[in-house]
């Protein structure tokens, strides 16, 4: 793991740079969409919603309301879900120093398909069972790889924390397929929640927002104790810092992060591990540039994934985890490529 | 080393499942036997029916049989072969009478299947090869997949009436399907204009008109919103919730009723659906899910709940 940091006058210039590509990804994704509505009504609109002013854009009421209450929110989950995933992923690959650790290393994505399986087969009428399901699973599946982890190894060892999240997430997997064996007509539902989906509307926002808060923070705060972590337990402690904690503080944020992005919009891979590590080889290793970049990068990648999703169809859509797949695999390959040189 | 270990076990594996699947396998299939007239003596037997997994000769009326298939369970009761079932599969709820067990028509079990001692198994999907390993056993199977088609549904009931012996009964339902239809596509208004919407779940997921169901609607006049998919997309596209708001149809079928609960009231709450008019002027229709995806003698149900959807939107 690369733990040298780039220059410091440099970071303002990678942030102010990102947030350029942030902002123009969700310009675009608002002025394109399956509704048959152009680029300048859109604008106009948008300049009708701003508290002051007031423009005619000629659109029916049908319209508006589509633009105001799915394609806007849709943008900004996408780009809060994109966002804590990087960010989520980062932390994780920095606590387990581990390049292919992914925000669903500890069993979050198989504790999150379980209990999503079991509120769709249980409770098919309750509205709004499904994110808290998938967020309780989330948070389920990660607890007990890690009480599993720290009681069956060392403590506080990060390779038994690895091997139990794999144990459980086998094991909550087998429940999950023996579940949907026997409600095959399920199968559909619970196959397109797997997929992802970013067009929950503004509650899923309001959902998702508190969390995405407070795991953004305490991530972003500890960047530079996962600086001082990645030398080594060791060294760490004789720096003062202790390791557990801080390994504690941020899988608790990492997992509440990517919690929150799989309650609503459901397993969107490819995010968590690709975003860290493309912002790793462009603008360095230190923790305290990767994690507010993997934030802002991983946000404007979901946001142009979920363009793609609902564009290249149209009026078909394609779930937003093959796009993050089949766009963001050979994107990963031509960054690695073309930065062989300069960062190993 | 480990990539070898894995191809040996890998290689291991297959034989022995290759190995058991040889012992119960036999020489003479079903379907090897010489083709014979249907139209012999004793009660037609034996008969020789097209079906999907080639021809298939029935050498006598056969007494116990097991669907594994929702659909065909629905028609054999319809036309009369109730009697010689004895076990349908755990997705055939239609009708009550039908001796449900928990056999499964998605994940079939042959020895299970066998248990029943079946002298004729339907199947609509051959599922984990079911209908070779049938064969080897010598269990005569009709593997009739899903209608495409009003005819191939037609052609499949009066199939399942010759394989039952049931031949003049089956014929008797298809002809009052036949008409039963004709005469709801006689009725139904010809203005042509009604737009229509095909919900198959919330996610959402919709037919078009290329699919078996949309040509019911078709029947009727209607055009369908879905029908703007790109063929890529296949003929159950998930939609853009933001298209279908746009297109705005006039007509709502939820085929999403019994598993998704889904309503009028459901359709409001969802973002940028509220103002729909289909919404507004109550033209959402909740549509029995099973009728909606089956091809069996309830079709006719299916295009009267249309029918009369449409002639009450005409008629406003």
């Amino acid at each position: 793991m690369v733990t040298q940091a780039g220059p410091a006058r440099a970071r303002p210039l990678w942030v102010a740079g990102a947030l350029g590509v942030l902002a123009v990804s969700m310009i675009a994704g608002l002025l394109d969409g399956a509704a048959d509505i152009s680029p300048w009504q859109v604008v106009l609109q948008v300049v009708d919603w701003l508290p002051v002013t007031r423009v005619d854009s000629g659109l029916a009421p049908v319209e508006q309301m589509l633009l105001f209450e799915l394609r806007l929110p849709r943008v900004l989950v996408a780009a809060v879900v994109g966002g804590l995933l990087a960010m989520a992923g980062a932390g994780y690959q920095g606590v387990f120093r581990n390049p292919l650790a992914d925000p669903y290393l500890l069993g979050a994505a198989a504790g999150a398909g379980l209990a999503t399986t079991a509120a769709i087969v249980l409770l098919p009428s309750v509205a709004g069972s499904i994110p808290v399901a998938a967020f309780v699973g989330a948070v389920g599946g990660v607890f007990l790889a890690y009480t599993l982890g720290n009681t069956a190894g060392r403590a506080g060892g990060t390779a038994t924390l690895v091997l139990a999240g794999v144990a459980v997430t086998s094991f909550l997997t087998a429940i999950q397929t023996f579940i949907q064996q026997f409600n095959v007509e399920e199968l559909q539902r619970i196959y397109s929640w797997i997929l992802g989906d970013v067009g929950g509307g503004w509650d899923q926002l309001w959902l998702v927002l508190p969390y995405a808060v407070v795991s953004t923070v305490v991530l972003l705060l500890h960047g530079r104790m996962l600086d001082v972590l990645s030398v080594g337990d060791e060294e760490a402690t004789s720096l003062g810092v202790r390791a557990g904690r801080v390994r504690f503080t941020v899988l608790l944020a990492a997992s509440l992060a990517t919690a929150a992005a799989v309650a609503v919009s459901g397993l969107i891979g490819f995010v968590g591990i690709v975003i860290p590590h493309v912002v790793r080889r462009l603008a360095g290793g230190s923790y305290r540039i990767v994690l507010p970049l993997s934030l802002i990068g991983g946000a404007a990648f979901l946001v142009l994934a979920d363009l793609v999703a609902r564009t290249v169809l149209a009026p078909a859509e394609l779930p937003i985890g093959v796009v993050t797949m089949f766009v963001g695999a050979p994107f990963f390959v031509g960054v690695l490529r073309m930065t062989r040189r300069t960062v190993t | 080393m480990r990539p070898v270990r894995t191809a040996f076990a890998g290689a291991l594996l297959g034989t022995l499942v290759l190995a058991g699947c040889g012992q119960t396998g036999t020489t003479a299939s079903p379907s090897a036997t010489a083709p014979t007239s249907t139209s012999a003596a004793t009660g037609g037997f034996p008969v020789t029916i097209e079906a999907g997994n080639g021809q298939v000769t029935i050498a006598k009326k056969p007494e116990r049989i097991v669907s594994l298939s929702a659909t065909h369970t629905e028609t054999l009761f319809a036309i009369g072969a109730g009697p010689q079932v004895i076990a349908v599969d755990a997705a055939s709820n239609h009708p009550p009478e039908a001796p449900k067990t928990d056999l499964s028509g998605f994940k079939p079990n042959v020895e299970a299947i066998v248990a029943q001692k079946p002298d004729l198994v339907i199947v609509s999907d051959d599922l984990d090869q079911v209908v070779k390993e049938l064969g080897k056993v010598n269990v005569p199977v009709l593997h009739q997949p899903s209608a495409t088609k009003l005819d191939e549904a037609y052609e499949e009931i009066a199939e399942l009436g010759a394989a039952t012996g049931n031949k003049a009964k089956a014929d008797e339902v298809v002809a009052g399907m036949k008409a039963a239809m004709d005469k709801l596509a006689a009725e139904a208004p010809k203005a042509g204009k009604l737009t229509y919407y095909h919900e198959l779940d919330q996610t959402p997921y919709a037919a078009t008109s290329q699919t078996f169901i949309g040509q019911i609607y078709a029947m009727f006049g209607l055009t369908n919103v879905a029908d703007k998919a790109p063929e890529a997309a296949g003929g159950y596209p998930k939609l853009s919730a933001e298209f279908v708001a746009q297109a705005d149809p006039d007509l709502i079928f939820l085929a999403d009723v019994k598993c998704c609960r889904q309503s009028k009231e459901t359709l409001a709450e969802r973002p940028g659906w509220k103002n729909l008019s289909a919404i507004k002027n109550d033209r959402v229709v909740q549509l029995d899910d099973d009728i909606a995806s089956r091809w069996g003698p309830r079709v006719v149900e299916l295009a009267e709940t249309i029918g009369a959807a449409v002639a009450k939107a005409g008629a406003s």
